[in-house]
């Protein structure tokens, strides 16, 4: 193994702990939330988690130990998945608590938007090792054009589309995510080219259309912070239909 | 050996020679492990009937809950020429027979208290006969009285204040379940004899008191069975002979329990576990060619048909206990044998089928024994049934099984029972968290501001002190147990002597053992309160006498319902502690006392007789049902909540834990498949971890406040869901209690 243990130096911080996540992952999952975003997702509904401070302060042996209580309800089908925030922002603390995970042979997934991905040596390598503990990776592809990614969340994506492409190479299972915002993020030309993109990903075992909703909008008030999107609709079941059409049809 | 030729083709001996339903189950059942594909739909005839009984149903919640009452006849085994769903239809009943001479009409039953009949009469706007009146005041003493003139000024003082509540002082303790399979399988003229062999040999000669009374017991009994006969005879049938087929089994078995109903208004009137016992005739009679499939599901659906129709009059402060008119008619199926060999037969998959034949429906209470061994196909047609209609609980098997074996029944809405071996005196419960705060005050009432318990030192501090209120606790827990525990002694004492259960013990073994089952309400927030006292500060908020009637909660502290041992461990020693108490007492006729945390719905009306926690729950807020952790403490979700019911010993708690859950089923998968899946998932993770019991409901909130906005809409006619231990229609439910289920925990997508 090339990673090396912190002797439980590295603390993670965590935002909340959810025992029952059914749709995060196959299975029956543990979602850990960590604390800690760059992005700022006009429709996010945790942006409780975009600071990288508060929160609660874990070894990877203290939330495994925690965490692990729950095996039962997971047997062949289901495990931990790690979400945030962005989990890739604590990538050493990620390491050891996956590396914990796999000792008990448990299915490990991130879910994540892919934001901190660079192809800087170091960081490859700390991921790469990140990834020889991962399973799954969840990841959002918020929008195509880097420009409306910029718009929607205040950062490009042209790294985010070269990690799933380095996560294709590389043999890593991937579900692949869209937030569907009527009017926002709905365009047909994009919604193409997102389909088109995934479909020359060699390791993508879902598509999914993630339906926006407005349950995180108490907390921006809560927060003080102007939520834009206050005129936007959920979408109805045929814009979701539609969505997916394009999406999966290569 | 007896013999007759109804017993053709059934094996095994012992059954043969002595009462023993169980023996003649495990040497005749066909375990099932299939899938649910071999079901019939609902014949014609089942639709018409069940249309016809949707009619009459809807009249009588338009009429504000009850569509007729008798008013001047007392319901008895024979009171009623025979009654059915409507007179033209009446050919089409494969199963008959109802509590009085029309569906749904309510019998007087004055023997538990005529008070209590009288004023279910007047609540409901009808008139009682004066001459009852007369003849149950002047010339008959009813349960009820009894227990008022003999009870302690005391037990009058707690029962007023709500420290201990819901005692069956006042109508029928219930939770007794006939063995109601004996009717079929040996015929009543049978039984009668063998009930005679025990009167001959009851006692040695010498008159003790327990011999006096067991003679009387066993003459009521016998009297009851010849009765039941006449009843029968009423609709045409003889039962003093064993069924000869699967029709006459249903239809014998279904006589026995409607014996039952009609002598007895008890809270809890179960049906017991009658569907593998049921399933064996049916394929008896499948073998030899003379019943298919569409027909054996036709018995079920009509037998199932007759439980969804069991009525008592009830005052309008009961329904506010138990809400939603339910009568526990819990019925179960699955389990495990102590051979190891599955107890799932295809009429297990019958019963759970009537609520796709028929629609959901609360009654009876469909109960699975489950283990994570069961057949597969089984578990996922449970889970499947569970995620479409909310209909059906979920009891641990593994771990009632070493206790009360394989021939158990469910007598309440969760309390395990030995079928035809058993009986129980119910015992409701008593408020543990109101009892907190008569230790913090002395024993003044923080409602009533009167003393009622004993006048210990009350906490004089401004901030309360972990283990002097832990030290004031016990000593004040130990008090009230003892005034529980004798009420009960004497409640139940009275009961058998006015209200005497004479059908259905008369399905029982003479030689029956007896348990005495307490119970605890407010359960999580005394563990709430105490962790708050130990881990944050908790500051008095006195009035002008120097009474706590509330609490400032400085800081955070664990709460049970996060799988966090230092609140978790706290319930397990509240538990454990209490039991102990109320062993130390004596029990009525030696009976084994046993505790259980459920409290129903009687979570909000103990909750409003109860002053401000330490939690920070406020004074009036509704308790947590049953083991359930308290509103909001819930941080982790689902599962983490499982994990702290399930380590609360169920050894301390035979009589039952109950927890109701509800998940969004958005949360719970993307399609029923997953769905179904996952949820197997879980149960099969919880029950292995030892837990009790689950309600499972899954829908989302946005059904419950449309449901309670637009109840007039047609598909919330029978919308059901699982409340504490048993299921209601939600429309029956109060408005307070709706926001009450509306306000817990939904489990739904982050």
């Amino acid at each position: 193994m090339r990673y090396n243990y912190s002797q439980g130096l590295i603390k993670g911080n965590v935002h909340s702990l959810e025992s029952f996540g059914l749709v995060d992952g196959p299975g029956v999952r543990y979602v850990v939330f960590l604390q800690g975003c760059a992005l700022r997702c006009k429709y996010c509904h945790n942006p409780e988690t975009w600071s990288v401070e508060g929160g609660s302060s874990w070894t990877a042996r203290q939330l495994f130990d925690k965490v692990y209580r729950f095996k039962d309800y997971w047997r062949d089908n289901g495990g931990i998945t790690v979400s945030g925030g962005e989990p890739l922002l604590q990538l050493a603390f990620l390491t050891e608590f996956f590396a914990l995970a796999k000792e008990k042979n448990i299915h490990t997934a991130i879910d994540t938007a892919g934001q901190p991905f660079s192809k800087d040596d170091q960081w490859l390598e700390r991921f790469s090792n990140l990834m020889e503990l991962t399973d799954l990776v969840i990841l959002d592809i918020k929008e195509w054009s880097s420009e409306k990614h910029r718009s929607l969340t205040g950062m490009g994506n042209d790294n985010i589309k070269d990690m799933a492409v380095w996560l294709s190479e590389h043999g890593k299972d991937m579900w692949i995510r869209h937030v569907l915002v009527p009017g926002l993020t709905d365009d047909e030309e994009d919604l193409k080219n997102i389909g088109e993109f995934i479909s020359t990903l060699k390791t993508v075992k879902k598509v999914e259309i993630l339906p926006y909703h407005a349950f995180g909008v108490p907390k921006w008030e809560k927060l003080g912070i102007d939520y834009e999107l206050g005129d936007k609709q959920v979408p109805t079941k045929e814009e979701i239909e539609r969505a997916e059409k394009l999406i999966k049809a290569h | 050996m007896n013999d007759f030729k109804q017993w053709d083709d059934f094996e095994g001996t012992l059954w043969k020679r002595e009462v023993n339903v169980r023996d003649f189950i495990q040497k005749n059942y066909t375990p099932y492990d299939g899938d649910e594909s071999f079901l019939a739909g609902s014949t014609e005839a089942t639709d018409k009937l069940w249309g016809e009984l949707q009619k009459l149903q809807k009249e009588e919640h338009a009429k504000g809950g009850v569509l007729d009452m008798d008013t001047d006849v007392v319901s008895s085994l024979t009171s009623h020429k025979p009654g059915y769903i409507s007179e033209e239809l009446k050919d089409l009943e494969k199963i008959v027979g109802l509590q009085t001479d029309k569906p749904l009409k309510r019998a007087f039953m004055p023997f538990g208290g005529i008070r209590m009949a009288e004023q279910a009469c007047t609540n409901n706007g009808y008139t009682p006969a004066p001459e009852l009146h007369k003849i149950f005041t002047e010339y008959f003493t009813t349960h009820s009285d009894a227990v008022f003139s003999a009870y302690t000024p005391e037990m009058k003082k707690c029962r007023h204040a709500h420290v201990v509540t819901g005692l069956p002082d006042t109508y029928g303790r219930g939770r007794i379940v006939g063995d109601y399979r004996r009717v079929a399988l040996y015929g009543i003229d049978f039984l009668i004899n063998e009930k005679k062999k025990d009167f001959d040999n009851c006692g040695d000669g010498t008159m003790l008191d327990e011999v006096i009374r067991q003679r009387e017991e066993l003459a009521k009994q016998i009297k009851a069975l010849e009765g039941m006969k006449k009843m029968a005879e009423l609709y045409g049938f003889d039962i003093s002979q064993p069924a000869k087929n699967a029709r006459e089994a249903v239809q014998w078995l279904y006589f026995g329990y409607l014996a039952a109903i009609k002598t007895q208004n008890g809270a809890a009137m179960s049906v017991g576990r009658v569907s593998t016992f049921m399933d064996i005739y049916i394929e008896r009679d499948i073998r030899r060619g003379i019943l298919t499939e569409s027909e054996a599901q036709e018995l079920i659906d009509h037998f199932v048909l007759k439980l969804r129709m069991v009525k008592f009059a009830r005052i309008t402060t009961y329904n506010l206990l138990f809400s939603g008119d339910p009568v526990w008619a819990t019925l179960e199926v699955g389990g495990i044998g102590m051979d190891g060999r599955s107890m799932v037969t295809k009429n297990d998959y019958r019963f759970l089928h009537t609520l796709e034949n028929m629609g959901p429906f609360p009654e009876p209470n469909l109960t699975i024994l489950y283990s994570s061994k069961l057949p597969e196909s089984f578990k996922k047609y449970c889970a499947y049934i569970s995620v479409k209609t909310s209909s059906v609980q979920y009891e641990n098997d593994d771990i009632m099984k070493p206790v009360w074996g394989d021939d158990y029944s469910i007598c309440c809405c969760v309390s395990a029972t030995q079928t035809g071996k058993e009986m129980q005196f119910f015992g409701a419960r008593c408020n543990l968290a109101k009892c907190l705060l008569y230790a913090i005050n002395g024993g003044v009432d923080e409602k009533l501001l009167e003393q009622v318990g004993p006048k210990y030192a009350p906490v004089t501090s401004e901030y309360l002190d972990y283990d002097e209120v832990v030290e004031k606790y016990v000593r004040m827990m130990d008090w009230l147990a003892g005034v529980y525990v004798n009420a009960l002694n004497l409640i139940h004492y009275m009961h058998d002597k006015y209200y005497y259960e004479a059908a259905e013990m008369a399905l029982i073994d003479t030689d029956v053992r007896r348990t005495f089952a307490t119970g605890i309400a407010g359960f999580s927030h005394v563990i709430d309160s105490l962790s708050a006292i130990k881990y944050a500060k908790v500051k008095t908020v006195r009035n002008e006498d120097g009474v706590v009637i509330d609490y400032i909660v400085e800081g955070d502290f664990p709460k049970y319902g996060n799988d966090d041992d230092r609140a978790d461990e706290i319930g397990i020693w509240v538990l454990k502690t209490f039991l102990d108490m109320v062993k130390k007492h004596h029990t009525y006729r030696n009976s084994e006392p046993s505790t259980s945390i459920l409290t129903i719905t009687s979570n909000v009306v103990y909750g409003e007789s109860t002053g401000a926690t330490p939690d920070g729950r406020k004074a009036g807020a509704p308790f947590a049902p049953g083991a359930n952790p308290s509103y909001g403490a819930e941080q982790n979700g689902l599962l983490s909540s499982l994990n702290s019911l399930a380590k609360l010993p169920y050894e301390w708690a035979l009589d039952g834990i109950s927890n109701t859950q509800t998940i969004s089923p958005d949360a719970l998968g993307h399609d029923d498949e997953e769905r179904v899946r996952n949820l197997v998932q879980v149960m099969d993770g919880y029950f292995d971890r030892g837990a009790h019991h689950l309600n499972v409901n899954v829908f989302g909130v946005e059904k419950l406040i449309d449901c309670m906005e637009h109840p007039e809409k047609e598909e919330y006619a029978n919308f059901t869901i699982r409340v504490s231990g048993y299921a209601v229609k939600f429309i029956n439910l109060t408005r307070k209690q709706q926001l009450d289920v509306i306000a817990r925990t939904c489990h739904k997508l982050m």
